[in-house]
């Protein structure tokens, strides 16, 4: 038996912890917002170069072939460090959705050079980055099509450029499962941006004043923070079951069902982590420059991205119904 | 044993008139599972080979990514098979003189089969499983539908301390018999000035001839009323500071001055006890541990009763099957209920990756530690939605006593015992967010705190 992360998969992480602590990650992202994609594109390069792009390619294709496991364990970093662009669309779904229907793609995605987005109905009505992406797919009840893009639309998120799209020429029919892939991508996000909130407000609550005494020594504080913890601590290993399930001979719809299970519970342990830090933080957190408001915000985004936590609960009901 | 069942205010009758099937006027309670959503008595001949109940819909899925060894999944069908063969189900509850019966009969049947402590030593009556092992086990017992274990606070709590600390001796005359359910264990932590505050407890132990005699009370004791030993803490040294000066002792719960006076639990069973004492003689052989060293040897169960040993994930992802059930008989058009039974269902499910997380890491060479108090927070909370979630399905008939009730009443005492859960988060932030303790405990009036 075993479920921790491997020795690689933990180097892995670290390396890509190094990366984007020494890299002003704040900075790209508000220039991504403000359509200056620049420093962005920069960090899509290094990342490339690490290997994250390559993760979920096939080694035929110039990939590296890792496992789900592997393609979280990335994703749940990058969420931690709030990293712009269509990451979860590029590395968790797009190596499986154009596997038959675009391989010459995959070696491009290996790269880095290519950036893909998607939308999917139901999951994702519109499309994560179109602007700035290289490839752009809609995937409608198993066919999937090149698109065009529409007038564009604003997210909650300022570092999140919406577009619905328009198919163009189908290129393929894609299993709907492939969609589990970036429903679980999305959830191993969420967590790490949750765990990066709750950092973020121990570092706070333990450097704030107020009645002469450090916030975090009052129960209160301690107590929400402690439900914050307790929420990522059990997310966690769902979205690695998840993931080790999607990588192995499970029946599919069994596999459907824990990445439903995951995402709903990152989904809810992320919100905690946010609506948390955004209370203790007071009125600073409430405030778009500091640099809070880009996790706080992007969470609520992706709360509903890749299948709001109703649509997950529906799926597992009626799995369990038919069980 | 004196217990003394005219204990007034705490005490409401004789433990034996008031839940004992035995006494009961009417059909057993019992008799009604299947209506309650419980898997019933199966017809005779349909399921072979199980005496109790027909088993609910098994939702756990496969293995999954788990990546078993061929011994682990060996050991795991043995189990499984001899359980599927051999567990009665649901007993009447252990805190009856009629259910405490049955329970130490059905332990007596796991030990006889090598089952009642698995991950023993052989030489204890075990089967030296490892740590994978023992949670594969604990899995398929929830999934046979077996009862809880009347062993528990013995198996989980005493033993590892005595493995750990006791002598030769101690471990030679306690093991076996707990292991086959002979000796009835009860743990005598609490006292009514020490409950949240544990180091604070008065009960003392003053040195004689050859042992200790023993004095005070001790409170809230589960399994006390129907128990044959209790152990527990007392200070032995009166001038030591409050963690030290504590000795760890074992004792009998007949011992000429001890009374227990037991107490009904909110479901009306005599579920934990009063234990008063009165000048009771216990020789050194039954000191556990150093003398003054209890603080330190009590805790390292502590966190062994919120982490892994009391609450293994079988018993939730059985209780979800359950909950699932019921939904599907009576509630799939109650979108309300629907969200709440599929979110019970993602606890459990949650609830047994983060235990094969914590089984990883251990294997590592870690320690559960405070990582123990998030485990207990999750389930405690776990199992009280869970059970609300069931009572609310049933309707009007939610009131019924029954399987479900009882389930729910003994869900309520979760956050409370074993640390209530403020205490564990207290821990949480402290020992694992590493937040400052600062001097809260100090009472401060608000004029002060709005200089
Ligand atoms: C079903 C059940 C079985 C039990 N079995 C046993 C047993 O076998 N053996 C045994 O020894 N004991 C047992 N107990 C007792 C249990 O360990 C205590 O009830 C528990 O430690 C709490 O102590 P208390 O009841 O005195 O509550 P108190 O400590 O008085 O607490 C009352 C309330 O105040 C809160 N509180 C107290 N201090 C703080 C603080 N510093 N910060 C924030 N909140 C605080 C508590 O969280 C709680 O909400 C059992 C209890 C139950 C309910």
């Amino acid at each position: 038996m075993r479920f921790a992360l491997t020795d690689e998969q933990r180097a892995f992480a670290d390396a890509l912890d190094a990366l984007l602590a020494a890299a002003d990650v704040p900075a790209a992202t508000r220039r991504w917002a403000d359509g200056d994609p620049a420093d962005g594109l920069h960090l899509w390069g290094r990342l490339a170069d690490l290997g994250v792009t390559a993760l979920g390619v096939p080694e035929e294709h110039g990939g590296l072939g890792g496992t789900p496991l592997d393609v979280a364990v990335a994703l749940e970093r990058l969420g931690y460090h709030g990293v712009p662009g269509p990451w979860i669309e590029s590395v968790a779904l797009a190596p499986a959705l154009l596997a038959d229907a675009a391989p010459e793609v995959l070696p491009e995605l290996a790269k880095g050079t290519a950036r893909v987005t998607c939308a999917a109905l139901p999951w994702a009505p519109h499309a994560l980055d179109a602007d700035t992406a290289t490839h752009v797919y809609l995937l409608t009840g198993g066919a999937l099509s090149r698109a065009r893009v529409d007038r564009p639309l604003r997210s909650v998120d300022p570092a999140r450029a919406l577009a619905p799209l328009t198919p163009e020429e189908t290129i393929g029919t894609v299993d709907d499962r492939v969609v589990d892939q970036v429903a679980l991508g999305t959830a191993a996000w969420l967590v790490g941006a949750g765990q990066r909130l709750l950092d973020d407000t121990v570092a706070y609550v333990t450097a704030r004043r107020q009645f002469g005494r450090l916030i975090g020594e009052y129960q209160a504080v301690k107590h929400a923070l402690a439900d914050v913890r307790v929420g990522l601590d059990f997310a966690r290993p769902l979205v690695g079951g998840a993931a080790r399930s999607l990588g192995s001979a499970v029946t599919p719809e069994d596999a459907s069902r824990e990445v439903s299970a995951a995402k709903v519970l990152a989904s809810d342990a992320a919100h905690r982590a946010a609506r948390t830090a955004l209370q203790l933080h007071g009125a600073i957190g409430y405030t778009r420059e500091f640099d809070l408001s880009l996790w706080l915000l992007r969470v609520r985004a992706l709360l509903g991205a890749w299948g709001t936590p109703a649509f997950h609960r529906a799926r597992i009901a009626a799995s369990l119904r038919g069980a | 044993m004196t217990t003394d069942p005219s204990g007034g205010a705490v005490f409401f009758g004789d433990p034996d008139s008031l839940r004992d099937p035995d006494y009961l006027v009417g059909p057993d309670p019992l008799d009604h599972l299947e209506g309650l959503g419980f898997p019933g008595p199966p017809p005779p001949g349909s399921v072979p080979g199980r005496r109790g109940g027909t088993a609910p819909r098994d939702t756990w899925g496969s293995d999954r990514g788990l990546d078993f060894t061929e011994r682990e999944l060996a050991f795991r069908a043995e189990a499984r098979q001899w359980l599927a063969d051999h567990s009665p189900g649901r007993l009447p509850s252990m805190d009856t003189p009629r259910g405490a019966r049955a329970h130490r009969e059905w332990e007596r049947e796991l030990a006889a089969a090598r089952w009642s402590v698995v991950a023993w030593p052989e030489a204890f009556g075990g089967r030296d499983a490892s740590l994978v092992e023992w949670v594969l086990f604990e899995e398929e017992y929830y999934r046979a539908g077996a009862p809880t274990r009347i062993a528990q606070n013995g198996i989980s709590l005493l033993a590892p301390i005595v493995f750990a600390h006791g002598t030769p001796e101690q471990q030679q005359r306690i093991l076996p018999r707990m292991a086959d359910g002979t000796d009835v264990w009860a743990q005598a932590w609490s006292e009514p000035e020490a409950g949240s505050d544990l180091a604070g407890i008065r009960s003392r132990a003053t040195r004689a001839e050859g042992g200790w005699i023993l004095n005070g009370q001790k409170i809230w004791s589960s399994r006390a009323p129907f128990a044959d030993f209790g152990f527990g803490l007392f200070r032995s040294d009166p001038d030591a500071e409050r963690h030290r000066g504590l000795t760890y002792f074992l004792f009998p719960l007949d011992a000429p001055g001890v009374t227990v006076r037991p107490i009904a639990q909110l479901d009306g069973d005599p579920g934990f006890a009063e234990i008063f004492f009165d000048d009771v003689f216990v020789p050194d052989a039954d000191v556990l541990g150093g003398v003054g060293d209890g603080w330190r040897v009590a805790m390292s169960t502590a966190g062994n009763e919120r982490g892994l040993s009391l609450r293994s994930p079988g018993r939730f992802l059985a209780a979800a099957d359950r909950l699932v059930d019921l939904w599907r008989g009576r509630g799939t058009d109650q979108p309300a209920a629907t969200e709440r039974v599929v979110d019970a269902w993602i606890g459990a499910q949650a609830y047994r990756y983060y235990t094969w997380d914590t089984v990883d890491r251990l294997r590592a060479g870690g320690d559960v530690g405070a990582h123990g108090s998030v485990n207990k927070l999750f389930w405690s909370q776990l199992d009280v939605d869970l059970h609300e979630t069931a009572l609310d399905l049933l309707g009007p008939e939610q009131e019924l006593v029954g399987p479900w009730i009882d389930d729910y009443l003994f869900a309520l005492g979760g956050p409370i015992y074993a640390g209530t859960n403020e205490i564990q988060r207290t821990i949480v932030a402290e020992r694992l967010l590493q937040l400052p303790r600062g001097d809260e405990r100090r009472p401060r009036t608000d004029r002060e705190a709005r200089a």
